[in-house]
């Protein structure tokens, strides 16, 4: 029978069926962080249990380490001294390998895992945390679980799992060099709701997807669990076996030859039957950028803020403090913020060094921006993007999860707009009463330069006004 | 983990999409490395006109008196969206919620319900709406839901079927852990991940690549 990717992932990892579409899959790589990861290990070493196969497990410290020079175990939010003992502790006990706070690989989880080549196309892979999906554009099968599922995943190397529906999304179109895979996942979330994968694990495919590099993939597939979906993938290809060749974690030598070979055969065949195919064109694609506090409530930069048909549409622009009917280019905003899981990566980064350079931000905007890992800071740093953002007035910090979310910590302000180059506008997500507006990290920086939500194209044609408000700044 | 069998309680409608873990819970609440003491940061950011001081917003469903003993929510779609966080689901099942039904839940969410003895019921729409109708004014209807006959039984006395996996309504009605069952199996998982091992060497990072 023809299968789709997803069915070949999933039948590999059966160890035994439980009826009624679940199974008991075998588990080949879990990672954890420090808060949902240290609460699973402490469950454990509770509970009397033990990690089953430490080899395969990894932990790193993201979420509430602080982002700035010269931290430690303190951190900005409070009792975040806590949750990064336990984890210190817990993968001491457990034998677990923890890219910790000042190691030079530490990073975002998902930033991190495919630098080290720990992610693989055919693997397993889970983690408590719901952006796991990002590393299914390694043709993974790579999703987020609970930190229950992921005691029961350390203690025993697999899961319980309802297999889900496949659906496959086809991109068709050329994506303008200017636009990005952000713009892209944006605009179908628009199109298709932010349940609009409920149930399913998504493929992508088409030739737009072909031409992106892994980055941009990442990128693609991080936002699938927007949509609600069990998880995304892509099929791997040259570009994939290009980024993992030589990584720590990847094989090497003949086991190197002998993953390439299978490595093959990992996409879906002619004739797969999915349960869901839809096919998106994105010729007309704008930049994108949300307006509300679902990443479904997504526009192109030179769209209008919708009228609300539903309560929760009205809360929506009630909480995000704008009127329908009003651009949503031109808004003013109070903060900038590039990073994160979606666009912390280096090619993130020089997006928007691009659109900086020889720029700076507007006066009363605080900007900041947080490589996704160790590694993607010194890379940018190689290329003095570091002096770049800088001299345009951001904050260059230490990787993490940072203000992407509000552990209680730092945060914009209360009712501060900021545009951003995260996943998630929800109420609150980026700080009590914070306003999130989504977008890629050339809108993030030229929105920070303008002060207002604005397109790359504004940049370079800023008035005099503007540049000598800049200036004086 | 307690079991499922059978409540009688009132409910409390709370019809909106895309309720997110980050509504339910929001991160600032997960003040400790603990599965406990989170029911009082549930739904924070609604819940408390000023959440730093604690105080009631009036406006808010669950602090309406009428709802007080609320063990069921009756939600808008997509349910449980957003960040994996267990602690959404710690904080609802601490604060008294044993059943919420929507339209639908995200993946995550659902599976950390039915992992702490919650049951997440999905139905129609059309279903939920008319549930809502029925549980607005809080104590003057009672619900009924009874996992062992999949069905819900209304304050007007009409009956609602319901579906749910063999596996999960299993774990619900035995309340055991399922990590002791599935070490039940280890011999299997050990003859399939050798086999495994030997197959795809690269799998297995005991001696590094
Ligand atoms: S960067 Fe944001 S979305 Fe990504 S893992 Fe960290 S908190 Fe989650």
């Amino acid at each position: 029978m023809a299968k789709t990717l997803f069915d070949k992932l999933w039948d590999a990892h059966v160890v035994t069926e439980l009826g009624d579409d679940s199974a008991l899959l075998y588990i080949d790589r879990v990672f954890i962080h420090e808060r949902t990861g240290s609460v699973a290990l402490k469950a454990l070493q509770e509970s009397g249990r033990k990690v089953r196969f430490p080899a395969n497990a990894f932990g790193t410290m993201d979420h509430i380490v602080d982002t700035i020079d010269g931290r430690d175990d303190n951190t900005i939010m409070p009792s975040g001294r806590e949750f990064i003992e336990a984890m210190r502790e817990g993968c001491e006990w457990a034998g677990i390998r923890l890219f910790d706070i000042n190691d030079s690989d530490q990073g975002i989880v998902h930033v991190i895992s495919p630098e080290q080549g720990i992610v693989l196309p055919g693997l397993s892979l889970v983690c408590p945390d719901s952006h796991t999906c990002s590393q299914g554009a390694f043709g993974a099968l790579a999703w987020g679980i609970g930190s229950t599922e992921a005691e029961h995943a350390l203690a025993t190397s697999t899961l319980r799992v309802s297999k889900p529906k496949t659906m496959r999304i086809k991109v068709n179109g050329t994506l303008d060099p200017s636009l990005t895979a952000k713009d892209v996942i944006m605009h179908i979330i628009g199109e298709l709701g932010a349940a609009g994968g409920s149930g399913y694990a998504i493929e992508f495919c088409g030739s737009v997807i072909d031409s992106m590099d892994m980055e941009a993939r990442m990128t693609l597939c991080n936002m699938g669990v927007e949509l609600s979906a069990f998880t995304a993938m892509i099929a791997p290809d040259d570009k994939t076996i290009q980024f993992l060749k030589g990584r720590p974690y990847a094989p090497s030598g003949k086991n190197w030859d002998d993953a390439l070979q299978e490595w093959q055969a990992l996409k879906s065949c002619d004739g797969a039957n999915f349960d869901e195919e839809i096919e998106v064109d994105i010729s007309a694609l704008q930049e994108t950028v949300t307006w509300g506090t679902s990443p479904e409530h997504a526009l192109p930069i030179s769209g209008v803020i919708p009228t609300p048909n539903s309560e929760s549409m009205r809360k929506a622009l009630d909480y995000i403090g704008l009127e329908a009917g009003a651009t949503i280019r031109g808004t003013k905003i109070d903060g900038a913020f590039i990073g994160s899981c979606t666009n912390g990566r280096l090619s993130d980064l020089r997006r928007a060094a691009a659109i900086l350079k020889g720029q700076h931000v507007a006066p009363g905007v605080k900007a900041i921006c947080v490589p996704g890992s160790m590694a993607v800071k010194a890379a940018a740093e190689a290329e003095g993007l570091d002096r770049i953002f800088k001299e345009a007035g951001f904050e260059w910090r230490l990787p993490g999860c940072s203000m992407c979310f509000f552990a209680g910590g730092e945060s914009f302000g209360h009712k501060a707009r900021v545009v951003s180059t995260t996943n998630r506008n929800f109420e609150n997500r980026q700080g009590p009463r914070t306003r999130s507006h989504l977008a890629s990290p050339a809108t993030v920086a030229a929105s920070a330069v303008m002060g207002r939500i604005a397109s790359m194209s504004e940049v370079e044609a800023k008035t005099p006004n503007e540049l000598a408000s800049a200036k004086a700044s | 983990m307690e079991k499922f069998t059978r409540i009688s309680a009132i409910a409390a409608p709370l019809v909106r999409e895309n309720i997110d873990t980050d509504i339910i819970i929001p991160s600032r609440e997960m003040k400790r490395v603990s599965k406990k003491g989170l029911s009082n940061g549930l739904f924070a950011g609604w819940r408390y006109s000023d959440m730093e001081a604690r105080t009631p917003d009036p406006e808010f469903i669950l602090n309406n008196p009428a709802y007080l003993g609320t063990q069921i929510l009756v939600v808008g779609k997509n349910f449980g969206c957003g960040s994996s966080r267990e602690h959404a689901v710690w904080a609802l099942a601490e604060y008294g919620i044993r059943t919420i039904v929507a339209p639908s839940f995200s993946a995550i969410f659902r599976s950390n319900c039915i992992q702490n003895g919650v049951l997440p019921i999905a139905v129609a729409n059309s279903e939920v709406l008319r549930l809502a109708e029925q549980a607005i004014g809080g104590s003057n209807g009672i619900f009924t839901v009874d996992l062992l006959a999949q069905e819900i039984l209304l304050p007007d006395g009409e009956k609602l079927a319901f579906e749910i996996s063999k596996q999960d309504r299993q774990t619900l009605l035995d309340g055991l852990d399922p990590i002791d069952r599935t070490l039940q199996l280890s011999d299997q998982i050990s003859a399939f991940e050798a086999s495994r091992f030997a197959a795809h060497p690269w799998v297995s990072l005991q001696v590094k690549p």
